[in-house]
């Protein structure tokens, strides 16, 4: 065999998503030399595909908006499971990110005063999101893709070569984070194109590998979404907080189906789009909960008027939080009322002219009219709930984005948890990345230089090697696209939008039983460029994602957000003081409870006591948050 | 409603390979794309093939589907006749890696050559204050996906290979174009260097690349002849010739 080829940097990013970007920014202006790793070509990762905006109360739209507003919301959105802290930092930093952005470039839509211009959207009580028409992801990922180029022909200037300090390496997958003396020492992996192994010394990785979607058979995941980060960590040593809660998008398509779970923007909604059944009713009117009674309208005429006058009307129910309108729509096609494909509808057709809405929606418009042959201003659009986003993920320290329990090791972006607790608002995932990404470089640029290099053993090197070439030496075993295949079956139908203990009991040995044969997976052909190949390794990623999560959501008895039991219908105050802590003791997934941090009193003190009374026990009131 | 299609996938890498007929389920639809994932689902584990979004938005399927340069993810099944094959080949102004995956690593180095946004130094983070009509024209180039079909019908590349170093091609046209139309940016001259290092001379406005683009993009129009005509004015135009010349003004802004 030809000689190992080995890399050796300061920081290793694996991702090069909107987190792992903004970390690699951040990391190399901190003066370290940085890796970049993406899966697929540079500036293709899932970012690309965020429609609606990047939420930050920057307050162009309506100056009310503060940092304060924006907390109070995602603390709302996430049923208070988030982690507050995470949240603080989050609502604070994200005008100073979105501003940043502009320095590097980017081009959002403008107010009539020029500034920067927001829209709105579910759970934010005022107009948000930045955003560039309906492509938001793609300019927050092209900026950030342009700014690495600057960074290296600065560094061109100066040194040999442009790649010299900070360089991307492109279809690349990692199967593993090293570590030496309980530190990381770097991670192994090998080249899509070749199939050859490659090691990347370097005592800090940065996980911000995104989300899990493809775990699920209805996805507006593509295929990189296969928990590649999660399973990382958790190998490594690292935990996985709160796995049970994905958001399950409302509005996916559902027909034809090969777009099923291709995502429809919440901006659709955002700009005057309304539900209805097959009976025509405006539904969501029926699914308002009582936590959320005062500040959604309760009848047509309101929440028509809302669009013109925000300060003197409730806003419309189809923007209550993703989970909330994700479950009516599943309600209302369950109950027989849904449209012919098992969807409901959604119009935008009738409130904005054909012209606004090609301006504001152009991607949605081109999307249905190429791929299901529907005109969305003149008619509706067939949606449904989609598998979008995990909020489980990586437990980190807030301030850093370190992996508890892992020196050298961080996380940000989606691969992370405790942000958005048990439910995720839209447009607060692109400020999360830009946030977090930015930490987690900083944080990562301190670690270095209190800590120095940890150099990679011979034996931890055999042993990732020896993993990379097993499949290719067992003939004859299972296939790795059927398993994958029947793995999204048992997460879609017993871990999926609505869950019950029987079925999550189901699910769990089902898994096992995948995991048991999927170490026995073989691949035809060679090394060079092969999916078959590729997908057993994403599999074994997947597997341990799709058992964090339903070992979590077997022990959860109550429904909060992105976590519905059929046999558990109500949230418990109770249960939000709990975390669920996922790690793996190298056969299986453990699941445990853990405290979860308490409101410090000047962001207790934020809310009106009765409406922490809705989430709160009355201990925790009458102790008004922590000193 | 499910039917058989005939399928013509080109296998192979950079020594040698052939086109492969194979026959495939297709349903109410499936575009080209979900038909090459049943392939390589049940008849061909090792078939490569890049892929991301399957929603146009990514650009990575970029394939040749009867020899047009093509998002396979946006191309219907349905648009070819009953009895009609589907040929896929790999985009063929790029090296071959293997199958239907090539190696598009010439786009990634002329980004590299293109210099970068220039923010004022004055302007602080936030300040900065613009209409949306002169953010539009630059938005429309950073529409594009880079699929990079644009760069593979471009006939000054695709079977010349020898133009590839001096040619950045329309993406990175559009890429200038947004960069000297962007209301901030303050790097002079880039029409300049668009003409005389990047190859914009070269171009001859054949407008193929604005037909693939699936984004529609008019590249042509608004980016390309954009910049041309400017050159044109400053280079000819006696009185400016003889401003930049005795250096009193700028050649090209």
């Amino acid at each position: 065999m030809s000689e190992l080829e080995r890399h050796s940097y300061d920081v290793l990013v694996i991702g090069a998503g909107g987190a792992g970007l903004r970390a690699a920014v951040e990391a190399r202006e901190a003066g370290l030399r940085v890796a970049i790793i993406c899966k697929s070509l540079f500036g293709k990762a899932h970012t690309v595909m965020a429609e609606g905006g990047a939420a930050a109360s920057m307050g162009n739209v309506n100056d009310n908006d503060n940092w304060m507003v924006h907390f109070r919301d995602t603390m709302r959105g996430g049923k208070f499971l988030n982690h507050y802290r995470m949240a603080e930092l989050h609502a604070k930093e994200a005008p100073d990110r979105i501003w940043e952005l502009e320095t590097w470039g980017a081009l959002f839509d403008r107010t009539k005063e020029g500034k920067i211009s927001q829209r709105n959207f579910g759970g934010h009580e005022y107009p948000r999101l930045a955003h560039v028409g309906d492509r938001t992801g793609l300019e927050l990922i092209r900026t950030m893709q342009q700014k690495i180029v600057a960074l290296q022909q600065k560094d061109g200037a100066q040194y040999a070569s442009m790649e010299s300090n900070i360089k991307v390496f492109a279809e690349l997958t990692i199967t593993d984070i090293l570590k030496e003396n309980g530190k990381v020492s770097g991670a192994y992996g090998y080249w899509r194109e070749t199939g050859a192994e490659v090691l990347f010394g370097a005592p800090t990785v940065i996980i911000a590998t995104g989300g899990v979607g493809k775990t699920f058979k209805v996805t507006s995941n593509s295929w990189e979404g296969t928990g590649d980060g999660h399973a990382l960590a958790l190998k490594a040593g690292a935990n996985l907080v709160d796995m049970e809660f994905l958001q399950f998008h409302p509005t996916g398509m559902v027909w034809p189906p090969s777009v099923r779970g291709i995502l429809v923007t919440e901006s659709v909604r955002g700009e005057g789009g309304v539900l209805t059944n097959s009976l025509g009713e405006r539904f969501m009117f029926k699914y308002i909960p009582d936590v959320f009674k005062s500040i959604y309208a309760d009848n047509e005429a309101e929440a028509d008027r809302w669009y013109e006058d925000q300060d003197n009307n409730r806003r419309p129910p189809e923007l209550l939080p993703r989970d909330e309108v994700a479950r009516a729509i599943n309600t209302e096609v369950k109950a027989g009322r849904g449209s012919e494909h098992g969807g409901v509808f959604l119009d935008v057709s009738k409130r904005l002219s054909a012209e606004v809405i090609k301006k504001r929606l152009p991607s949605m418009w081109h999307q249905f009219f190429e791929l299901a042959g529907v005109d969305i201003t003149k008619e509706p659009m067939e949606v449904g709930p989609t598998c979008h986003y995990i909020m489980g993920g990586v437990e980190v320290e807030p301030d850093t984005a370190a992996a508890i329990g892992v020196p050298g090791l961080f996380a940000a972006g989606e691969v992370a948890g405790g942000m958005h607790g048990s439910n995720r608002l839209g447009g607060n995932s692109l400020t999360d990345l830009l946030v977090f990404g930015r930490r987690a470089g900083i944080g990562a640029a301190h670690y270095v230089k209190n800590n120095g290099k940890n150099p990679v053993s011979d034996a931890a090197i055999e042993a990732a090697a020896q993993k990379i070439q097993a499949p290719f030496d067992r003939a004859g075993g299972e296939n790795s696209y059927a398993l994958h295949a029947e793995l999204q079956e048992v997460a879609h139908s017993l871990v999926g939008i609505i869950r019950t203990a029987s079925e999550l009991e189901d699910a769990i040995t089902k898994i096992a039983d995948i995991r048991k044969r999927s170490a026995n997976v073989s691949v035809s052909g060679g090394r060079k460029f092969n999916p078959g190949f590729h997908l057993a390794f994403d599999l074994d990623n997947m597997l341990l994602v799709a058992e964090s999560t339903a070992k979590s959501a077997l022990q959860r008895q109550e429904s909060r957000g992105g976590h519905t039991r059929d046999d558990f219908p109500g949230m418990s105050n109770k249960w939000r003081q709990i975390n669920h802590i996922a790690s793996f003791n190298g056969t299986q997934v453990n699941v445990r409870g853990q405290a979860l941090p308490v409101l410090p009193k000047e962001l207790f003190d934020l809310f009106d006591v009765h409406e922490l009374e809705k989430y709160m026990t009355p201990e925790e009131i009458t102790k008004g948050g922590s000193i | 409603m499910a039917r058989m299609i005939n399928l013509r996938i080109w296998r192979g890498d950079s020594t040698d390979g052939a086109l492969q007929d194979v026959v495939v389920e297709a349903n109410e639809g499936e575009v080209v794309l979900d038909v090459i994932h049943r392939v390589q689902a049940t008849q061909m584990g090792d078939l490569a093939v890049r892929w991301n979004c399957k929603a146009g938005k990514c650009g990575s399927c970029s394939m040749e589907i009867n020899g047009k340069p093509r998002l396979a993810c946006m191309t219907q099944v349905a648009a070819y006749g009953d009895e009609e094959t589907i040929t896929v080949t790999p985009l063929r102004a790029f090296p071959i890696i293997k199958d239907l995956v090539t190696d598009v690593s010439f786009n990634y180095k002329k980004a590299m050559e293109i210099p970068a946004y220039a923010h004022p130094d004055d302007l602080a983070p936030g300040d900065a204050r613009m209409g949306q009509i002169d953010v539009e024209r630059s938005q429309e180039f950073r529409k594009c996906i880079e699929c990079f079909l644009c760069q593979d019908v471009c006939h000054v590349v695709r079977d010349h290979e020898e133009n590839k170093k001096s040619f950045a091609g329309p993406r990175f046209f559009i890429r200038i174009a947004e960069l000297d139309m962007h209301p901030l940016d303050t790097l002079k001259n880039r029409k300049k260097t668009a003409q005389e290092e990047h190859g914009l001379g070269m171009c001859n406005i054949t407008k193929c690349c604005t037909e693939v683009c699936p984004e529609h993009i008019s590249i042509t129009d608004n980016a390309i002849i954009a910049m041309k005509e400017r050159v044109v004015d400053i280079k000819y135009d006696p009185v400016r010739w003889l401003g930049s010349k005795i250096g009193k003004r700028e050649g090209i802004v």
